[in-house]
C-alpha cells in the first residue's frame, strides 16, 4: 500500500448534535481524525458509537434531524466543508468522495438498471461520455470479480443477489475515481461465505486505485483485514487510535482490551451420556412453507444437560427446524420425539406439560418482550400459568428467578421492557423461559443482536443455568465463535439439509465436509494477514458466488 | 412479461367476481325487505287490485334466483326494468343523467388532478415549513367540511352576493359547452375544493415516503442535483402511489357528487337516486347503485392494474 | 384610499419588517405572504375584501389565543405524563380539544342551556333574531339557537353511537382474524373487500331505502357499512403485532386467543386504533349529516344539523347565512376531531422516526 504523506481529510473537534424531545443533544463529542491519501482507516465501535454519523459528516452530510455543532472543522483536501455552500458540497459528492451503504438492496433505485445508476455521476460531472462510462463500469465489474461483467450492469437491482449488489455499489462508488470512499458496514448484512468475496474485492480495488477510505464496522476481525489504521469509538468519543498491527497486538485502553478479550470463554465439553434416551429427537423431518420445501430429512438428537449448536447461513433451515420442534410448523414428514414419545406435530394439540418442557429464547429481545407488560408479569405469567402460583408465592418465585438471572428484584420488578438495556432484556427473555421450569430451551441467535461484551455475559449465564438445572439447549447460530465457546455437539446445515454432525472437538478438527470447511475458513480472524493467506490458499479463482439467496 | 399478464388478468378476474357479488347484494337486499315488496311500495291503503298488478310487474310469483338472473341479464344489455312510480323505462331516465354526472365529475377532475398533484409535490418538497403547516390546516379544514357547507358558502359569496356564477346548475342538451361549463362551475368548484385537499395530502405523504428511502439518500450522496433526484429517482417510483391517489379520488368524485347535485339542483344520477330512495322506487335504486358501484370498482381496478404495470420488479422479472 | 386601507398595509408591512429585523423567519414569511396576497385581494375585492381579511385574521388570532389558554389549562390539570405530551402539542390540537370539550358540554347539558325545547314553535317562520332568539327562527318558527344546541346531542350522539358500534364489531373481528389467521382471516378479508367496494353513501342509501329511516336502523346500517373499514385497520395493526416474538412465546405457552387479544395485542395496538376512532367518527359524522341533509337521516321534529341546513336552505338566496350555521357546526367539530387525530398520528409516527 503506497501512501504519500499528504493529508486528505482532517477533522478537528467534530461535534454532531441530534434533535430529540425538543432539544439538541450532542451525539458525537469532539472527534479528531486525520486521514492521508491512500490510507484506509477503520472506525470501530458498538451500536451508538456514532461511527456512521462521523462517516457521513466526512462528506459534509448529516441525516435529517442532525447538525454539525459549533467549532467543528472538516477539512477535505484543503477545503473547509463546514462553511462550503451546499452547491459546492454537492459537486464533491460522488466525484471526490463516494459512499457505500450497508444495504445495497435498498440503496439502488428499483426503477433503473445498475449501469444507468453507475454512469449517473460521471455523466453529471461530464467526466466521461455515456459509452465510455459504461465501458468503464464493465471493467470495474470485472475487477470486482462480478460474474458476466459485460452483461450484469444491464440488470435491475432486484435481479441481482445481495453480495453482487454490494460489489456493484463499490464499483459505482469508484466510477469517478474518488479520493475518498466511506464504507458504512458494507458486509454486515451478508453471510460469512459471501462476506469474504466482497471484502477481498473491496480491498483489492481500493488498493489498485490507491483510494483513501473510512471503513465503518462493528466487527473487529473484519476491520483487521481492511484497515491500515484503526480508531476505536465509544458513545461518540474516541477511545484510542493506532495502526492495525499494534492495535491488535497491544491495545492500550481498558475498553479496547475488553473488546479484544471477549472470545476467551469456553465451556467444558460434555460427552453424550451412555444408554439413555435422548430428551429431544428429531427424526427424518421434512417441512415446507406452502409448496416450497425448506427441510429435507433432518435428524439429530439432543440429550439432557447438553448443548447442541445448529449452524448454517441464512436460508439453511436452522430456524425452521426449531419451528418444527416447537410445533409452530408441523412437519410434512417425520416426527419429533420427547423422551422417546412422539410429540403432536401441531403445538395446539400438545398438552400444557409438553408445552412447558420446551421453551424458547429469541434473537431480538425487543420483539420478544411485550413492551406494555411489566417485568413482574412477563416472568410471573408462565409461573402462574403452569404451576398455578399466585399472591405472595408468585412474587417469591419471580424474585427467585430474577436473582437467578442476576438482576436485582427490588429494582426491576415493576419496570417495563423499553426501560432496559439490550442485555437486560435478553436476561428477562431467559427468565421468562426459566419460569416455566423447562427441561429444554431453544436459543435462536440469542447473542447476535448484542454487543460482544454483553453477549459473553449472556453465554456465561446460560452455561451457569445449564449446570444448575441440567438443561438441554438447542443453540441456533451463524457465528462459529459462539459455537466454539458453548457447544457440546454441532449440527451443520445447508439448503435445508444436515451436512455434517458430531461432537464439537471432532467437528472442529479436519478433515471436514467441504461445506463445513468453507464455513469454518470464512470466519474472519483477528489476524491482519488472515484474508490474504486464505485467498492464497483458496486460489484466485475461488471468487464465484457460493451462496445465492 | 408472462408474469405481469397473469397478475393483471387475475386482478381483472377478481374485479368481475366482485361486481357479480355486488350485483347479488344489491338485488338480494331488496329481497330482504320485511314483508311484501308490493305492500311496502304502495303502502297500507293500496287496493288488492293494485297490489296484484304490482306483484305481476315485479314477477314476485317466481323464485328469487330466477328473477336475479333475468334482472342481471337485462341489466347487462342496459335494460333495468320500469320505474314503479313513473312506469317509464329506468334506462331512459338514467342515460342522460349519468352523462351529466360524468360531465360534472370529469370537469372537476380536470381542474383538481393537476392542481392537487402539483401542490402535493410542492408541499412535500417544502415539508415542515410554514407553508406546509398552513397547507395542512387548510386542507384538513376543507376535508372536514361537508360538501353542502362548501356549496352553500360558494353560492352565498360567488352567486348571491356578487352574481359571478349561477346558483342553480340547470343544464340541457341544447346548451353550448361554454354555457354548460359556466352553469356547472360552482358545483365543480365545490368538489374540486374537497378533492384537491384529499389528493394533496395523499400525494404529499407518498412523496415524503419515497424521499425517505435509502436510494434517494444514496443519489444525494452521489452528487445528483436536487431536481434530478426528484425527476429521476423519485418520480419513476411515484407512479404507483400517484395512480392510486388519482383513482381513489375519481371514485370519490363519482359518489360525492350526490350531495353536490342536490345542493345545486343538478340533473344528475345522484339526485335521481335520492328521489328514488325517498319514493322507494326499487328498480331505479338498484340501477343507480349498480352503476355507482361498477364505476367505483372499475376505477379501483384501473388503479391496481396501473400500479402493477408501473412496478419495475414486475416489469423486469428475474 | 382611506385611513383603513393605509393603516392595513402599513401595519402588515411594518410588522413583517420587524419580523425580518429580528430574524423571525417563519413569522416574516407568513406576514409577508399575507401582505402580497392582500395586495391582490385589495385590487380584486376592494375595501370589503380587506375587511374580511382583517376579520378572518382576528378570528384566527382569537382562536389561537383560546387554544393556547386551553392547552395551558390542560397542562396544569392533567397528570404528569399526559401533561408532557400536551405541552408539546401544536395549537391546532389545543383548538380541537377545546371545540370537542365545548360540544360535549352543549350535548350533555342541552336541556339546561337551550332556552326553548327543540320542537317548540315560539314565533313566526324565519323570524329575525331578537332578544329572545339569538339566531332567529327556522321555517316553522322554532328557535334556531335551541335547535343547534339540541343538535349537538342528537347528531353527534347518533354518529358517536354508530361509530362505537362499528368499532366494537370491526375491531373485535379484525383483531380476532389477525390472531387466528388462516381460512377465517382470508374469508373475512374477502367479505370486507366486497363490502368496501360499494361506496358508503350509495350503500347506505340502498339499505335505508329498504329498511326505512328510523334512528335504530340508521345506527345499525351505518355501523355495518363502517365496520369493514375498522376491520381492515385493526387487522393490519393487529397483524403487525401478531408477528412479534412475544406473541409466539405466548402461543407456545398455550394461551387462548382471548388472552392474546386482551393482554398482548390490544395494549400494543391501542394508539393507532384510538386515532382511527377519531377518523372514523369524522367519516360517520359527515355521512350522518349528509343523509340528514338529503332527508333520509334523523327525522323531524328531532333537531339535527343536517336537516336544519336543508330546511332553511332557501334563505341562502336572500343572502342570509342562517342555513350556514348548522353546517358550520358540523364542519367545526369535524375539523376539531381531525386536528386532534392529526396530532396523535404525528406523535405515533414521530416516535418511530427518532
Amino acid at each position: 500500500m503506497s501512501q504519500d504523506k499528504t493529508i486528505l481529510l482532517n477533522i478537528k473537534n467534530l461535534i454532531i448534535e441530534g434533535y430529540s424531545d425538543e432539544h439538541w443533544i450532542e451525539i458525537v463529542h469532539g472527534i479528531d481524525l486525520t486521514l492521508h491519501r491512500g490510507e484506509v482507516m477503520g472506525l470501530i465501535g458498538e451500536s451508538g458509537a456514532g461511527k456512521s454519523t462521523i462517516g457521513l459528516a466526512a462528506m459534509g452530510f448529516t441525516k435529517d434531524g442532525c447538525r454539525i455543532g459549533e467549532g467543528s472543522s472538516i477539512e477535505f483536501d484543503g477545503m473547509e466543508l463546514t462553511t462550503t455552500p451546499q452547491a459546492d458540497l454537492q459537486s464533491l459528492r460522488g466525484a471526490r468522495i463516494a459512499y457505500v451503504a450497508q444495504s445495497a438492496a435498498a440503496s439502488f433505485n428499483p426503477a433503473h438498471k445498475l449501469i444507468d445508476q453507475h454512469t449517473e455521476a460521471p455523466l453529471q460531472y461530464r467526466i466521461q461520455k455515456r459509452l465510455e462510462s459504461q465501458e468503464d463500469a464493465m471493467e470495474l465489474y470485472e475487477r470486482l470479480r462480478l460474474p458476466n461483467p459485460r452483461e450484469i450492469g444491464f440488470r435491475y437491482p432486484h435481479q441481482v443477489s445481495g453480495g453482487q449488489l454490494q460489489r456493484a455499489m463499490t464499483a459505482m462508488a469508484m466510477a469517478c475515481r474518488p479520493d475518498l470512499i466511506i464504507f458504512d458496514e458494507p458486509t454486515t448484512a451478508l453471510d460469512v461465505t459471501t462476506q469474504i468475496e466482497v471484502l477481498s474485492a473491496i480491498r483489492d480495488i481500493v488498493d489498485q486505485f490507491n483510494t483513501a477510505a473510512l471503513y465503518i464496522t462493528h466487527d473487529l476481525a473484519v476491520v483487521a483485514q481492511m484497515a491500515d489504521v484503526i480508531k476505536v469509538l465509544l458513545k461518540g468519543d474516541e477511545v484510542e487510535e493506532a495502526d492495525t498491527k499494534s492495535m491488535l497486538e497491544n491495545p492500550q485502553d481498558d475498553y479496547t482490551k475488553s473488546l479484544w478479550a471477549v472470545r476467551d470463554f469456553k465451556k467444558e465439553q460434555v460427552p453424550r451420556p451412555a444408554d439413555t434416551i435422548p430428551l429431544i429427537s428429531v427424526k427424518n423431518v421434512d417441512a415446507a412453507y406452502g409448496d416450497t420445501p425448506v427441510l429435507e430429512d433432518v435428524s439429530f438428537d439432543i440429550f439432557s444437560g447438553m448443548t447442541v449448536a445448529v449452524v448454517g447461513e441464512s436460508g439453511s433451515g436452522k430456524s425452521t427446524t426449531a419451528r418444527c420442534i416447537t410445533g409452530l410448523l408441523p412437519p410434512t414428514k417425520g416426527e419429533v420425539l420427547f423422551q422417546g414419545t412422539p410429540l403432536p406435530p401441531d403445538y395446539r394439540d400438545r398438552t400444557k406439560d409438553q408445552l412447558r418442557q420446551a421453551q424458547m429464547i429469541y434473537q431480538m429481545a425487543d420483539t420478544a418482550l411485550n413492551p406494555k407488560v411489566k417485568i413482574s408479569e412477563i416472568i410471573g405469567r408462565p409461573a402462574a400459568f403452569y404451576s398455578g402460583l399466585h399472591g405472595p408465592e408468585l412474587k417469591n418465585r419471580v424474585d427467585e428467578i430474577l436473582d437467578l438471572i442476576e438482576l436485582d428484584p427490588s429494582k426491576y420488578y415493576n419496570r417495563y421492557p423499553p426501560e432496559l438495556s439490550g442485555g437486560q432484556k435478553q436476561r428477562i427473555g431467559i427468565a421468562r423461559s426459566l419460569a416455566a421450569e423447562p427441561t429444554f430451551i431453544i436459543c435462536d441467535e440469542v447473542t447476535s443482536a448484542l454487543d460482544q461484551l454483553v453477549a459473553e455475559g449472556i453465554l456465561r449465564l446460560l452455561d451457569k443455568l445449564q449446570k444448575e438445572m441440567n438443561l438441554a439447549y438447542m443453540f441456533i447460530t451463524h457465528d462459529l465463535a459462539t459455537v466454539r465457546s458453548i457447544a457440546d455437539e454441532v449440527v451443520v446445515m445447508q439448503y435445508g439439509k444436515v451436512v455434517e454432525q458430531g461432537p464439537k472437538d471432532v467437528m472442529f478438527t479436519p478433515p471436514h465436509h467441504a461445506y463445513t470447511d468453507l464455513l469454518l475458513s470464512s470466519v474472519p480472524e483477528m489476524d491482519p494477514d488472515w484474508l490474504s493467506t486464505l485467498l492464497e490458499e483458496r486460489g484466485v479463482d475461488s471468487n464465484t458466488e457460493t451462496h445465492n439467496p | 412479461m408472462g408474469d405481469i399478464l397473469s397478475i393483471v388478468s387475475k386482478r381483472l378476474g377478481l374485479g368481475v367476481v366482485t361486481l357479480l357479488v355486488i350485483s347479488i347484494i344489491i338485488f338480494g337486499a331488496v329481497e330482504l325487505l320485511p314483508g311484501d315488496i308490493a305492500q311496502a311500495v304502495l303502502g297500507q291503503g293500496a287496493t288488492e287490485e293494485n297490489l296484484a298488478a304490482m306483484r305481476e310487474q315485479l314477477g314476485l310469483d317466481r323464485a328469487a334466483p330466477i328473477r336475479y338472473f333475468e334482472w342481471l341479464g337485462n341489466a347487462v344489455t342496459g335494460d333495468f326494468g320500469r320505474s314503479l312510480v313513473s312506469q317509464q323505462p329506468v334506462s331512459e331516465a338514467i342515460s342522460t343523467r349519468f352523462a351529466n354526472t360524468l360531465f360534472l365529475a370529469l370537469y372537476a377532475a380536470f381542474i383538481a388532478v393537476p392542481v392537487a398533484i402539483f401542490l402535493g409535490v410542492l408541499v412535500a418538497l417544502y415539508r415542515n415549513t410554514v407553508f406546509d403547516r398552513v397547507a395542512n390546516v387548510v386542507t384538513l379544514t376543507s376535508i372536514s367540511s361537508p360538501e353542502f357547507f362548501l356549496g352553500y358558502i360558494l353560492i352565498l359569496f360567488l352567486s348571491v352576493q356578487t352574481g359571478y356564477f349561477p346558483a342553480i346548475a340547470k343544464i340541457d342538451d341544447g346548451m353550448s359547452l361554454i354555457d354548460k361549463l359556466d352553469r356547472t362551475f360552482l358545483p365543480a368548484l365545490t368538489m374540486v375544493l374537497v378533492v384537491v385537499a384529499h389528493m394533496m395530502r395523499m400525494t404529499r405523504a407518498s412523496i415524503i415516503n419515497l424521499l425517505a428511502s435509502p436510494y434517494v439518500e444514496m443519489a444525494r450522496l452521489k452528487g445528483v442535483p436536487a431536481w434530478k433526484v426528484i425527476v429521476k429517482h423519485t418520480l419513476p417510483n411515484a407512479w404507483a402511489p400517484v395512480i392510486n391517489v388519482v383513482a381513489l379520488n375519481l371514485a370519490y368524485l363519482i359518489t360525492g357528487v350526490v350531495l353536490v347535485e342536490v345542493v345545486f339542483v343538478y340533473p344528475g344520477i345522484g339526485q335521481l337516486l335520492v328521489d328514488a330512495v325517498t319514493k322507494r322506487d326499487f328498480p331505479v335504486v338498484q340501477a343507480c347503485c349498480l352503476i355507482f358501484a361498477a364505476t367505483f370498482i372499475l376505477l379501483n381496478l384501473a388503479a391496481d392494474v396501473g400500479s402493477i404495470l408501473t412496478n419495475p420488479r414486475l416489469r423486469h422479472p428475474k | 384610499m382611506n385611513y383603513f386601507i393605509i393603516g392595513f398595509y402599513a401595519l402588515l408591512i411594518g410588522v413583517s419588517s420587524l419580523a425580518a429585523f429580528y430574524q423571525k423567519r417563519t413569522a416574516f414569511l407568513l406576514l409577508f405572504s399575507l401582505t402580497l396576497v392582500s395586495f391582490i385581494m385589495g385590487i380584486v375585492g376592494g375595501e370589503a375584501m380587506l375587511w374580511s381579511v382583517t376579520i378572518l385574521a382576528g378570528l384566527i388570532a382569537f382562536s389561537a389565543g383560546v387554544s393556547f389558554s386551553f392547552r395551558e389549562f390542560l397542562v396544569i390539570l392533567l397528570p404528569a405524563d399526559l401533561a408532557k405530551a400536551m405541552r408539546t402539542a401544536p395549537l391546532t390540537a389545543g383548538f380541537g380539544l377545546f371545540v370537542i370539550f365545548t360540544y360535549a358540554i352543549a350535548g350533555i347539558f342541552a336541556p339546561i342551556i337551550a332556552p326553548y325545547g327543540e320542537a317548540d314553535v315560539i314565533s313566526s317562520a324565519f323570524a329575525p333574531a331578537d332578544e329572545n332568539m339569538l339566531l332567529g327562527a327556522d321555517q316553522l318558527g322554532r328557535d334556531m339557537f335551541s335547535r343547534i344546541i339540541y343538535g349537538a346531542r342528537n347528531t353527534v350522539g347518533l354518529a358517536l353511537l354508530a361509530t362505537i358500534l362499528a368499532f366494537a364489531m370491526g375491531a373485535t373481528a379484525g383483531l380476532y382474524a389477525a390472531t387466528v389467521g388462516g381460512k377465517l382471516d382470508q374469508l373475512l378479508g374477502r367479505v370486507v373487500d366486497v363490502i368496501m367496494s360499494i361506496p358508503s353513501l350509495i350503500f347506505s342509501l340502498l339499505l335505508l331505502s329498504i329498511f326505512g329511516t328510523n334512528t335504530v336502523t340508521l345506527i345499525i346500517v351505518i355501523a355495518i357499512i363502517y365496520a369493514p373499514r375498522v376491520f381492515r385497520l385493526a387487522r393490519s395493526v393487529g397483524g403487525n403485532v401478531v408477528v412479534m416474538d412475544y406473541i409466539e412465546a405466548a402461543k407456545l405457552r398455550g394461551e387462548g386467543n382471548w388472552y392474546l387479544i386482551r393482554k398482548e395485542i390490544l395494549p400494543n395496538s391501542s394508539a393507532p386504533l384510538i386515532a382511527e376512532f377519531g377518523l372514523e367518527f369524522c367519516f360517520v359524522f359527515l355521512l350522518v349529516a349528509g343523509l340528514s341533509f338529503l332527508g333520509l337521516g334523523i327525522q323531524p321534529p328531532t333537531a339535527d344539523w343536517g336537516s336544519m341546513v336543508r330546511e332553511n336552505a332557501t334563505l341562502i338566496s336572500f343572502g342570509e347565512i342562517t342555513p350556514l350555521i348548522p353546517a358550520a357546526a358540523i364542519a367545526l367539530l369535524t375539523v376539531a376531531v381531525n386536528f386532534v387525530v392529526d396530532w396523535m398520528l404525528f406523535m405515533s409516527s414521530g416516535l418511530k422516526e427518532q
